[in-house]
């Protein structure tokens, strides 16, 4: 947004005309990929026993039954973990978070969501994120590991019983596993709903420019 | 592979029929995923054939093979899955099969006995009586079904561990694998380790009644520590074996180890 200053450290955080460095293009692509094969299996899974009084459209699920959706969600975990791990370790190391996505403030927030509803939110440069950008991109972060770990306390209620006491017992941790997909859907919606608007900053996740 | 071609954009044509086979009987639908189908709609994202079908899954069960050395590794033999009160006991507690209840089987109690095979010192069958007279624990624990649901029971019998060592198992050996009474012949394989975990049980009852036809007349196999198809109803032999002989839904896919 233009009427955010970069600071000296943002300037220089981002040499020539970078705006995503490639560690940033290879894992999202990676999580992206990932994430779909994650959610596709989910739904196939989900069918198998759903939680409210609805069922994902077949065409739409992985894996053709329920053993295939499984194979294929715990195959797509190790992608989707790994590639989550080093994201957030990059993230934290490189100082990225903290440059991109602090501070997030209530006003901060407030002005750039009234800005947007109103389409007069800019994206004149890329390199700093808006007050909206900072809060989805850090709460879908956040999302991220919740499912992973709700996840994991499903697969390994027993070996892992510490982790599913986190959210209560083992069908609470579904509910909280079924409602991060939920919130992981809407964000991808608005994601890519944006990035269409914004085509530049699809560029900028490919190209890096 | 010859091009396929696509009735909706994205979607396979042959995989929709593919699809619509799973409410074929459970049988039939064995066989075919057997055949090598039904797993790779990765088409779906890719709109072509970067990867066939075939290959897609070579690689799935290649993961689900590293995933049970996974789970081998972190299976932590004193782990006690959670017990809970009576007061939590999920009721009805569900039946839950590849077939109606009244397909379930009727064993009778007279002409049934465990049949004991393989790596064993005594391999004597048991009669039920005989199995009674076996000192019996109860443990109230959660059944976790690999569709996602899940139920608080209680069940009582016979830890497997001292039922293994009165009949002198070779608890070196990698496997005990279940047969049962169930249509299609059910069977099962499980890990030595977690058929000597403290509470994996021969179970002979539910809810302190003698277990009911629904929940496998006259023993199941009661593994807390595993996934709902791992415990074994109707159970007619037991066999101490090396040999990884599969089992009714490993075969079609499920990931063996299973564990929770």
């Amino acid at each position: 947004m233009s009427s955010l200053t970069a600071t000296d450290e943002q300037v220089s955080a981002t040499p020539a005309k970078i705006i995503q460095p490639a560690w940033v293009r290879v894992m999202h692509w990676i999580n992206a990929f990932a994430m779909i094969l994650m959610i596709l299996s989910g739904w196939q899974i989900y069918n198998a026993s759903p939680l409210f009084g609805f069922s994902f459209p077949r065409d739409y699920t992985l894996g053709g039954w329920l053993g295939g959706g499984l194979l294929w969600h715990f195959a797509a975990m190790w992608l989707l973990m790994i590639n989550g791990l080093a994201y957030l370790v990059t993230g934290f190391a490189t100082g990225r978070f903290r440059k991109k996505l602090l501070p997030i403030t209530p006003s901060g927030v407030l002005h750039d969501v009234r800005a947007a509803l109103t389409f007069k939110l800019g994206h004149d440069d890329l390199t700093v994120y808006n007050y909206v950008q900072r809060t989805l991109y850090a709460g879908i972060i956040l999302v991220g590991v919740l499912i992973v770990l709700s996840g994991l306390g499903m697969w390994k209620p027993v070996q892992l019983h510490w982790l599913v006491s986190l959210f209560g017992d083992y069908p609470t941790a579904r509910y909280v596993h079924f409602f991060c997909m939920a919130a992981i859907c809407a964000f991808l919606v608005i994601h890519v709903l944006l990035a269409l608007l914004v085509p530049k900053s699809l560029r900028a996740m490919i190209i890096g420019r | 592979m010859a091009k396929r071609s696509f009735l909706i954009p994205g979607v396979d044509k042959r995989l929709l029929i593919k699809d619509s086979i799973k409410t074929m009987p459970d049988v039939s639908r064995r066989r075919f995923i057997a055949g090598g189908a039904s797993l790779g709609a990765l088409t779906l994202l890719t709109g072509c054939d970067v990867i066939d079908s075939s290959s897609a899954e070579e690689m799935l069960k290649s993961v689900s093979k590293f995933n049970d050395a996974v789970q081998d590794f972190i299976f932590n033999p004193d782990a006690l899955a959670p017990t809970f009160p009576e007061s939590a006991i999920t009721k009805p507690f569900p039946f839950n099969a590849y077939y109606d209840l009244d397909d379930a089987p009727e064993v009778s109690a007279a002409d049934w006995k465990l049949e004991v095979r393989g790596l064993v010192d005594n391999k004597k069958s048991w009669t039920l009586p005989e199995l009674y007279k076996l000192p019996q624990v109860t443990q109230i624990t959660r059944h976790i079904c690999v569709e996602g649901w899940s139920a608080i029971g209680s069940w009582t019998g016979t830890p497997l561990r001292d039922f293994l060592k009165l009949i002198g198992a070779d608890t070196r050996a990698k496997y005990v694998w279940f047969q049962c009474a169930d249509k299609d012949g059910y069977n099962s394989p499980l890990d030595m380790r977690s058929a000597l975990h403290p509470q994996t049980q021969m179970t002979f009852k539910y809810a302190n009644d003698i277990l009911p036809r629904a929940y496998g007349f006259p023993m199941k196999i009661r593994v807390p520590t595993k996934l709902g198809f791992k415990n074994p109803k109707y159970v007619v032999s037991m066999e101490v074996t090396n040999d990884y002989k599969g089992g009714y839904w490993e075969d079609q896919g499920y990931n063996s180890f299973s564990g929770s």
